[in-house]
């Protein structure tokens, strides 16, 4: 029988793949994938609980809401920095980004 | 086994595979495209929770705009050969293996030792319009402050991506 765990579960690996992502991959656009990964689990996570331990009104459902908000502004404005700093350095790998390191 | 669990693991299975792909893939553009595979199973799983207006925000917003958005920037940044756009670190690969792994253990051996005592209710409320209520009630500043943030992310968007005029 798939219950509340078995979302809590599902969840967590959906996290920890983009923990993998966003630690090993060098490339800017996928980090930022990587860390839609895990606020899609988040959301996950928020609706899970909305569902079985929250029933009586759907505060869960907004909270998840908002997060794809901002998940949305974060994208446009980190793919914009991407963009902005291709242009400068004509890379996208993360290693070649270190201007503010001495 | 019944209806509802072949359907959630179903779901969850092409929302992992998904996922374990975006990872995975060495040429960028697939993992984009597993990316919305992804984005698309866990649409299905707010179906699947009686979520109906966030799985069609999922899909509008998520499979649709932002996955357009991040492959238009994707081909506007392709600087080498496609195949090797999406390579792992050579050392970090395995620490972040681990990391992932760990994570995964300890979150999942503590979900499973702990106890729930919440039972689905099949409610049948009106769902969508308790979230009407509660954005133009309670959360009501949380609303429109998420209302400026867009504003605010669109202008420094454009601004970012086109660059600013030097004086």
């Amino acid at each position: 029988m798939i219950g509340f765990q078995h979302y809590l579960l599902l969840a967590t690996f959906l996290f920890a793949v983009g923990i993998y992502g966003v630690l090993t991959k060098r490339n800017a656009v996928a980090v930022l994938m990587s860390i839609e990964l895990m606020l899609n689990s988040v959301n996950l996570n928020f609706v899970a609980i909305n569902r079985y331990l929250v029933t009586d009104h759907a505060v869960g459902q907004l909270f998840a809401l908002i997060v794809i908000v901002v998940a949305a502004a974060e994208v446009a404005v980190g793919l914009a920095l991407i963009i902005s700093i291709f242009r400068q350095r004509k890379s996208v790998n993360l290693n070649d980004f270190n201007l503010l390191k001495w | 086994m019944n209806m509802n669990d072949a359907v959630f693991i179903i779901l969850g299975f092409i929302t992992l595979l998904g996922a374990v792909g975006v990872v995975s893939f060495t040429n960028i553009v697939h993992a984009a495209l597993s990316l919305v595979m992804s984005f698309l199973g866990v649409a299905g799983l707010y179906f699947q929770l009686q979520a109906e207006f966030l799985g069609l925000v999922q899909i509008m917003v998520y499979a649709g705009a932002i996955s357009v958005l991040i492959i238009f920037a994707i081909m506007l940044v392709m600087d080498r050969d496609p195949d090797q756009t999406n390579v792992s670190h050579k050392v970090n690969r395995w620490w972040g293996g681990l990391i992932a792994l760990l994570f995964a253990a300890f979150i999942g051996f503590a979900i499973r030792e702990s106890h729930f005592t919440g039972q689905a209710a099949s409610t049948g409320a009106d769902r969508l319009g308790q979230i009407a209520e509660l954005v133009l009630g309670n959360y009501v500043i949380a609303f429109e402050v998420a209302a400026i943030l867009l504003l605010v992310a669109v202008v420094g968007a454009i601004i970012l991506a086109k660059g600013a005029k030097e004086q």
